[in-house]
């Protein structure tokens, strides 16, 4: 079996929901679809985790939930992203670009 | 924000469980849905699609215990829910439930009360500014301390080096007169910076300032917060107000009419005099006559050291001086039983507990103790019924709970058990600090201060927490790790195997403890039983004692105070009832203390202190103090004949030998030291006494008329010899010395009898509780013994049956559970030895004339331990050797 590696890469999983929020208002389901055709199929969002960290998210502020009919009128719970989202995406967006242009540096420098 | 989040949400979960539930389920079923449809829109059969957002999903159940176990409501939530069965559990068995929460409450209860008596005692500072800083000093002489004197106390406040502030001052008992009966009040003389040496300043008024306390100076007086509302209605306007006081130590031609000039504030503690309520300058004469009470060591002194300087330092730098003030007032000094040897500086934390620290410092241990006990105990309760429950648990581990949801589930029984047991126990020392003020001793320091506060409730919680985790920890695991599979067949014996192993090595422990106690008020009995023999040099049945302080300004002569006390006397004689009658100036057993010099013709420089009596002529009759030598006084030692002493026979021994004292010649206390003065003749050797307690050997003292002696006592003590009930008595003699003028205070009205057992009071005090614990500690171990052999027997019903088909007699069936039995306390007794080995050392300044190894003790103890288990073993025992084999072996 050698499938590759589509686990989302340990603590970006926060940064990958909001991101996808921050485009329009989506509920669980649609967030998962949508993480894992924008990275084309390499990251697959685990279901559990993903409602975990809906959940977690939501009490910490940075997304808010409502109930909403979706486009082929079923109900669903749709997220939004709050101010105080917005701005800790802008944080860990930073956090990460930094991180990971330190990394890519390293490896350049390994070659 | 966010946390307002946290815990709004947390909360809509725990009060609408069932529509949090049904979002989470709604959320996952959407999800569900949409995978499916996704896969059927890729051409997937609805079946597969269907398996294959399963296979994506996992478990719809698990992901949703997954998504709800982050939050911390979840917790809250097992919690309670364990709560709620712990508290149906206990329902369910109210038998269990009410033991287990009886011990733990009487084990939680003793340890809280005598907690909230020793903590304000032995640990809470003084409740004065920088405690640390406050000292008590005494005179060194001779290796031994003594009470230092006015002289000493002058010499060294002259040049207070190392302390801020230092006062000298001793009981002051003044009475309000011309009321239908006197009232006594309790007080002190204190010195002018006395309350600036405790760091207090009045909350009224003034403090006292250094010309108050001069010689014949005015008439000024402090009150307490307590006197000043009970007597004068809390008068705003009190400073400068006058009243009225008999002083019995203020002097001739001195108006009695005092001024107040302030007040205390309410919190004012005094732990040096706790029940006084007015205090007045000292007012000794610093010019220090010869002769004097400036000379007598009588007072107390108390100093604050200057802030960065150590006791150590302020005692040395006082030892360097003492040799110039001894010079300096050498005559004087020599009238005193000589210039002391040094100063101690003691914390007055210290010296104010050291009395009673050793008996209470074991006491506390003795509480552990039984809390330890009781812990084991139910312990064992809960081990029992684990084994009982067995069943359920391993249904429930069957059924999926986690070994550490299993221990959870036991911790919150056991602690739930714990909290009611704290609770009823907060109770139990509520009632039992009562009960602890009321029966302890009156030298007990700080008693005010012992309730139930919140460093006690603090300590009861600790202790119930600590209870509830040790107690429910060993049942927990042991449940944990049984094997679900062979628990749920029923007839795992391995397992209870190991379950018994437990069980008994903690009756053994219990066994151990309980003799640890036993021995510790076995040896304290035989304490106070050895005490109690000591003959203390008199018989103290039938006697009548009481204080009589004659008030000075009305007899402030001699002769006339001298004509009071006769005349009383007189009256006392006559008494229907009464064998003889005599008054003495200080009184055995009493917590009098006066010792004067003495010196003696033949021995130059070999002067001596020793305990002084001033007596009237019958007095060693009326005491039965046995005659060694000579001859008893009479009323021909009158004042102007040739003073005539008796010395006890120690002082005799020590002083003359083999060689006859009789006709020696002595000079004693302000007499000493003065060639102009005549000297006494030593008339007679009488038994020694003990004075101070009946376990110090003190026993030098000299007896005179009081006509004879110096002056005349004003504070003296009447002895009377009855011929029925003393006390019944003591009415009738009250009102025989009140004929004589009714405005003499008479205190401290007791028969000699019960002056005797009170000077053990500490010892008995002691052993009360150490025999209520001990009592209690057996009792534990005995239910122990009884609860281990009982599930033996019962888990052994069928091997017993089978023992007893193949024809084992009832009795070899009775002796091998009783053999079981006793091992166990064989066990615990051995260990339990070498714990009372040990605890015995704590004791042993609580010990008198006994050994903390004595063999009576511990003979006696091992005794009744064995007698009680081998009742305890009797009973299930007995039940085994009923076991009929054919009943039995039927049943399987």
């Amino acid at each position: 079996m050698d499938e590759p590696n589509t686990d989302v890469i340990q603590g970006t999983l926060d940064l990958l929901i909001l991101k996808t929020l921050s485009l329009e208002p989506m509920h669980g389901f649609g967030i998962a679809r949508r993480v894992e055709q924008i990275s084309r199929g390499v990251f697959k969002v685990n279901p559990g985790s993903l409602l975990t960290a809906l959940q977690r998210l939501e009490r910490a502020g940075w997304l808010d939930s409502e109930w909403r009919e979706t486009e082929n009128s079923r109900r669903a719970k749709f997220y939004t992203l709050t101010r105080e989202g917005k701005k800790q995406l802008g944080v860990e967006t930073a956090d990460w670009t930094r991180r990971a242009s330190a990394i890519a540096r390293l490896l350049k420098a390994e070659v | 924000m966010s946390l307002w989040r946290q815990i709004s949400h947390g909360l809509r979960v725990l009060i609408h469980p069932t529509d949090a539930d049904n979002d989470l389920a709604d959320e996952v079923q959407h999800y569900l849905d949409q995978a499916t449809a996704e896969s059927i829109a890729r051409g997937l059969s609805p079946d597969d699609a269907r398996q294959a957002a399963r296979n994506e999903l996992g478990n719809p159940v698990v992901l949703r215990d997954r998504v709800r176990s982050h939050g911390w409501e979840i917790v809250t939530g097992t919690l309670l829910s364990d709560l709620h069965y712990a508290f149906r559990q206990s329902r369910n068995n109210p038998g269990f439930s009410f033991t287990a929460i009886l011990i733990l409450a009487l084990g939680i209860g003793a340890s809280t009360a005598i907690f909230s008596a020793v903590n304000p005692i032995l640990f809470k500072p003084l409740p004065y500014p920088h405690p640390e800083r406050v000292t008590m000093l005494f005179e060194m002489k001779d290796g031994g301390s003594r009470l230092p004197s006015f002289g000493t106390f002058h010499g060294i406040s002259e040049r207070s080096g190392p302390f801020e502030a230092m006062a000298a001052f001793k009981a002051w008992q003044p009475a309000i007169t011309g009321l239908d009966q006197p009232e006594r009040l309790e007080g002190q003389r204190v010195g002018a910076e006395f309350f600036r040496a405790l760091g207090i300043v009045p909350a009224l008024g003034r403090d006292f300032q250094s010309p108050d306390d001069q010689h014949n100076g005015p008439n000024v007086v402090i009150l307490s917060d307590r006197m000043w509302r009970r007597r004068f209605n809390s008068d705003p306007a009190i400073i400068g107000r006058k009243f009225t006081l008999e002083d019995s130590s203020s002097q001739l031609d001195v108006s009695n009419v005092f001024t107040v000039i302030g007040v205390m504030p309410r919190s004012f503690e005094n732990v040096l005099a706790p029940k006084a309520e007015l205090w007045a300058p000292l007012q000794y004469d610093r010019s220090l006559p010869l002769g004097g009470r400036e000379w007598g060591h009588h007072l107390r002194m108390v100093g604050r050291l200057r802030p960065g300087v150590s006791r150590a330092q302020a005692a040395s730098q006082l030892d360097a001086f003492l040799p110039t003030l001894g010079q300096h007032y050498a005559k004087g000094f020599d009238t005193a039983g000589g210039t002391p040897s040094g100063m101690i500086v003691d914390s007055m934390q210290n010296s104010v507990t050291q009395g009673v620290r050793p008996a209470l410092l074991a006491i506390l241990g003795a509480v552990i103790l039984v809390l330890v006990i009781a812990c084991v105990n139910v312990t064992n309760l809960l081990l029992a019924r684990g084994a009982q429950r067995r069943g359920e648990f391993a249904m429930r581990a069957a059924l999926g709970a986690q070994p550490g949801r299993l221990v959870r589930q036991l911790l919150t029984e056991s602690l739930l058990l714990a909290t009611i047991g704290g609770i009823l126990g907060l109770a139990i020392a509520q009632v039992g600090v009562r009960a602890l003020v009321a029966l302890s001793p009156s030298e007990l320091p700080r008693l005010a201060d012992i309730r139930v506060d919140s460093a006690v409730f603090v300590f009861a919680l600790v202790v119930t927490s600590a209870v509830g985790l040790l107690v429910g920890l060993m049942p927990a695991l042991n449940a944990s790790r049984s094997d679900p599979h062979s628990s749920l067949q029923q007839s795992s014996r391995t397992s209870a195997g190991r379950q018994q192993l437990v069980r008994r090595s903690l009756v053994v422990s219990e066994v151990g403890l309980a003799l640890v106690l036993l021995v510790s008020a076995g040896l304290l009995l035989r304490t106070l039983n050895r005490l109690f023999a000591i003959d203390p040099g008199f018989d103290a049945s039938h006697l009548l004692t009481m204080q009589v302080q004659e008030t000075s300004n009305r007899y402030a002569r001699d002769e006339a105070r001298a004509r009071f006390f006769e005349q009383a006397l007189d009256n006392v004689h006559h008494l229907p009832g009464v064998t003889t009658a005599a008054f003495t100036s200080q009184l055995p057993l009493s917590d009098d203390y006066e010792v004067y010099g003495i010196e003696f013709e033949a021995y130059p420089h070999g002067e001596e202190a020793a305990f002084r009596y001033a007596v009237s002529p019958e007095y060693l009759q009326t005491m039965r103090v046995p005659l060694r030598r000579g001859r008893l006084l009479n009323e021909n030692d009158r004042a102007g004949a040739p003073v005539a002493v008796l010395i006890s026979e120690s002082l005799a021994r020590r002083k003359f030998h083999d060689q006859d004292p009789i006709g020696q010649r002595v000079r004693m206390g302000p007499d000493m030291g003065h060639a102009d003065r005549p000297w006494a003749m030593i008339v007679g050797v009488v038994g020694d006494v003990k004075q101070l307690s009946l376990a110090t050997s003190q026993p030098d003292a000299f007896y005179t008329t009081a006509p004879q002696w110096a002056w005349v006592d004003n504070v003296q003590s009447l002895v009377v010899r009855t011929r029925a009930d003393a006390a019944a008595l003591a009415p009738a003699a009250r009102a025989a010395i009140w004929s004589v003028d009714k405005d003499q205070p008479i205190v401290r009205v007791a028969t000699m009898e019960n002056l005797v057992a009170m000077s053990e009071a500490q010892r008995r005090f002691a052993l009360m509780l150490f025999e209520a614990f001990a009592l209690v500690g057996l009792i534990l171990a005995a239910t122990g013994i009884y609860g281990v052999l009982s599930g033996s027997v019962t888990e052994r019903t069928r091997e017993i049956g089978v023992r007893s088909a193949l024809g084992a007699s009832r009795s070899s069936i009775l002796a091998l559970i009783v053999r079981q039995g006793m091992t166990l306390t064989g066990i615990g007794i051995t260990i339990g030895l070498l714990g009372a080995f040990a605890a015995s050392q704590a004791l042993i300044t609580l010990l008198f004339g006994v050994s903390r190894l004595d063999p009576v003790t511990y003979v006696g103890v091992i005794g009744l331990l064995l007698t009680v288990s081998a009742v305890a073993c009797w009973l299930p025992a007995w039940r085994a050797a009923q076991v009929d084999p054919a009943i039995t072996l039927r049943a399987e």
